[in-house]
């Protein structure tokens, strides 16, 4: 079995089918194979909400959602458009059982 | 600057005080932060015109008071190392922590958000060809007056359908709300008048907000505030608050930032030169711009409770300053960094914006700006000589440039 792949779909529809090895963050493997649309200005402290992704749907249950009232629910809420599957992408850590997971970015990180 | 040196590491490190605004009026406080960063990172002063309160000077313990607004409050004791003055306050949602400062944000920050940012952008952009076809040839001028304040004047009076004729009072009041009244040039001088002439901006912004509560909601600043439940019926000084922050945030900082970039390019010219012969490097340029100036110099905390920050013990009520000018210059957390360089990997991995829940709402509006004016600038003022080194403001707040000659040659 060869590393879990994330797709990411920018804005405009290109997708991106990355290999993330697990232990990394959603984040760190669009930043490290120079995914555009993720900017990730903080580095990935969960300070800056410009990692902003929402999940496929179909991948809620096993991604989760933001713990309410946690820093990422708190960043998030201010996020422009952020629907009921979003995500900061520095905190959903790679994992076997994420293997094909989709995500799509917002029109713009802010 | 061998003074400055030898002063900043030959008196005693307990005697060392950051927030003398002297400091970044003569632009003498790298090597104080760079003693600072190696000795004392979380450094104590026991002293100063503010009182007693801890520096945090490093990127990641910075970071570290950013995260944990629940431990360092901005509302117990404002922003800023000075206290706000006595029966003259001025509330606004920076200086509130959850959950009001979470609810007035949300009233404006549609407007900075990426699709309003889209719909600007055309107008923003011609402009700005506008005010650089305009300049003179041969011929010394104010950058700062000339391109700096016009361009973000013209913004400002859009964000807030201001009338545009009258925009350049937008202008001085975000000075007034800014100047340490014990400075020489500043426009006023005693927070009593500081306070007055706030009121007349807040009383004019009134009718404006008045006219506009009647109207359909639209997308400017003052209809935003004037249909927002969180910012319906705020109190005066309320209202004077959130527009004061309104209007410096939104200008004074892109000001500064649109002259120091020049500025950091003339002292740089082989930087200067890498870009005019890779226009597309103005997209990493613009943030580098953005740490290397450092608009807003710190931002202040007070603890709520007793905690350790990098080894130290912090004691409830305690002032916390992150110095976001030391923090941008870390070596351990930025390579190079008192290098000027345009093509850095992560250039966005800066302080300037601040972290956390008080992140400044319109960062991105102020790189799109930035980022237009170098694109627009380089096809027609490729060449562009700073005749001097910009005139800076007495102030440890905000990084201000009042004036810097320059001259276009002739083709």
């Amino acid at each position: 079995m060869g590393m879990p792949k994330v797709t990411y779909i920018e804005y405009n529809g290109t997708a991106h089918l990355v290999e993330v090895a697990a232990g990394l963050s959603v984040m760190r493997g669009a930043v490290n194979n120079n995914v555009p649309g993720i900017d990730a200005d903080c580095g990935g402290e969960c300070a800056c909400a410009t990692c902003h992704v929402f999940v496929d749907p179909a991948w809620l249950d096993k991604t989760g959602t933001p713990v309410p009232g946690s820093q990422e629910a708190s960043m998030l809420s201010f996020a422009a458009e952020a629907e009921f599957n979003s995500r900061l992408s520095c905190q959903i850590a790679m994992r076997e059982e994420l293997d094909g997971l989709v995500v799509r970015m917002p029109q713009g990180q802010h | 600057m061998t003074t400055q040196l030898h002063d900043a590491y030959s008196i005693p490190l307990e005697a060392i005080d950051v927030s003398d605004p002297q400091l970044y009026q003569d632009d003498a406080w790298y090597p104080y932060f760079e003693r600072l960063r190696r000795e004392a990172p979380i450094h104590y002063c026991r002293e100063s015109r503010y009182g007693p309160y801890w520096s945090v000077c490093k990127y990641k313990d910075i970071m570290q008071v950013e995260v944990n607004h629940g431990i360092y409050s901005s509302e117990l004791g404002g922003i800023a190392v000075e206290d706000p003055p006595k029966g003259l306050e001025r509330e606004s949602f920076i200086r509130m922590d959850p959950p009001k400062h979470d609810e007035q944000r949300k009233v404006v920050s549609p407007i900075v958000a990426p699709p309003n940012l889209a719909e600007m952008e055309a107008t923003i952009r011609e402009r700005t060809i506008r005010v650089l076809e305009g300049l003179p040839r041969n011929e010394i001028f104010d950058w700062v007056e000339r391109v700096s304040i016009e361009l973000t004047t013209m913004m400002l009076a859009t964000l807030f359908d201001y009338p545009w004729e009258d925009r350049r009072r937008l202008t001085y009041w975000s000075d007034v709300a800014i100047c340490n009244v014990r400075a020489p040039d500043s426009p006023v001088h005693s927070e009593q008048e500081k306070f007055d002439e706030l009121k007349k901006m807040a009383e004019r912004m009134a009718e404006l907000y008045n006219e506009r509560a009647k109207q359909p909601p639209k997308f400017d600043l003052l209809s935003m505030l004037a249909h927002g439940r969180a910012t319906q019926n705020m109190p005066l000084r309320e209202f004077m608050g959130n527009l004061t922050l309104l209007i410096v945030g939104g200008n004074d900082t892109t000001r500064n930032s649109m002259t120091g970039g020049l500025y950091a390019l003339s002292q740089h010219p082989r930087e200067y030169q890498k870009l005019r012969d890779n226009p597309a490097l103005v997209a990493s340029l613009v943030p580098e711009i953005i740490r290397y100036v450092t608009p807003v110099i710190h931002m202040r905390r007070t603890a709520t409770q007793d905690v350790e920050l990098g080894g130290e013990h912090i004691r409830s009520g305690d002032k916390v300053v992150m110095w976001y000018v030391s923090g941008n210059r870390d070596p351990d957390a930025i390579d190079d960094p008192d290098n000027f360089i345009i093509d850095r990997p992560r250039p966005r991995q800066h302080l300037s914006f601040g972290f956390g829940i008080h992140r400044c709402v319109g960062n991105r509006l102020a790189e799109l700006q930035l980022n237009i004016l170098w694109e627009e600038l380089l096809p027609r003022h490729p060449v562009i000589e700073v005749l001097a080194a910009p005139r800076r403001t007495y102030s440890n707040f905000i990084h201000g440039m009042r004036s810097m000659p320059v001259r276009i040659p002739m083709h």
